[in-house]
């Protein structure tokens, strides 16, 4: 609530502020997925924005060491792609279809996943795994990128992201 | 689009306070403006300003944060520090240029 405070000569000035702040979740690990929660991040701490972002379940593969570079765009039973499912579904599409992309994004000179991390990283974004996921996965804190501050239960992302609005991805 | 005096020049700023004709700026507005969000320049500002305001009169928009690291080589991180309210808009407001359009 709004209450009206004084400085010392009795002037009214305005209550002190919280810096604004986000919280962002990446629930899912395809390279499509990836992108828009670490553009989000990274774009809220360019212009001064607090960024917290919480990965859980198969989000997690963004921050794991062995498939942050290897991530695939969804093709399959996405409705977008300009392909029939049958055949975004035969082995080696998605790699191939995930390749064409990464070239595409190389050529307008998209950071890739792992240079967001970084970014991420030295913007002061704070970057936390889901404990839940990591068990269920068999992950342990070794197992992901070192961006990773924290490994975090769903209690503690909600004390991390007090007062933040939060962005599901 | 408003005019607004800055450093005792008149010049054109848009609704958030960035200058729209970066040919209005001196280095004494860049001093005002960065005061006027709690920064005071120093030769690393400087550099990251020199920077933003040549490539920017090459492209015609201001650059985003990653291509001012690469081009003023200026970690990220670094200049986190020299702006800490956001250096994807401080570096352009103070460099006299509209507001960035770059997602990255």
């Amino acid at each position: 609530m709004y209450e009206p405070q004084a400085d010392a000569s009795g002037v009214a000035v305005a209550p002190e502020q919280k810096p604004r702040k986000v919280a962002i979740i990446c629930s899912k690990g395809s390279l499509d997925m990836a992108y828009p929660g670490l553009i989000l991040a990274n774009a809220a701490r360019m212009m001064g924005i607090e960024a917290v972002v919480f990965f859980t379940f198969w989000g997690l593969d963004i921050i794991t060491k062995k498939k942050v570079d290897h991530l695939h765009p969804g093709i399959v039973g996405n409705p977008s792609v300009p392909m029939p499912t049958m055949i975004a579904g035969l082995p080696g599409m998605e790699a191939m279809a995930g390749a064409m992309m990464k070239k595409q994004m190389a050529k307008l000179d998209i950071p890739s996943v792992r240079e967001m991390l970084e970014l991420l990283d030295a913007s002061g974004a704070e970057l936390y795994g889901c404990k839940m996921a990591m068990d269920m996965f068999g992950l342990t804190k070794d197992d992901l990128v070192p961006e990773v501050k924290e490994v975090i239960t769903a209690m503690e992302f909600f004390e991390k992201s007090e007062g933040a609005q939060t962005i599901f991805v | 689009m408003s005019t607004a005096t800055i450093a005792g020049h008149a010049v054109s700023v848009d609704a958030d306070g960035f200058m729209t004709d970066p040919q209005q700026w001196t280095p004494e507005i860049a001093t005002v403006i960065a005061a006027s969000v709690g920064l005071s320049l120093t030769e690393r500002h400087w550099k990251v300003i020199e920077f933003c305001r040549r490539d920017a009169a090459d492209k015609g928009e201001p650059p985003g944060l990653r291509r001012i690291a690469q081009g003023a080589e200026i970690p990220v991180k670094e200049l986190y520090q020299l702006f800490p309210k956001g250096p994807g808009i401080l570096a352009a407001k103070v460099s006299g240029l509209t507001k960035p359009k770059s997602c990255v």
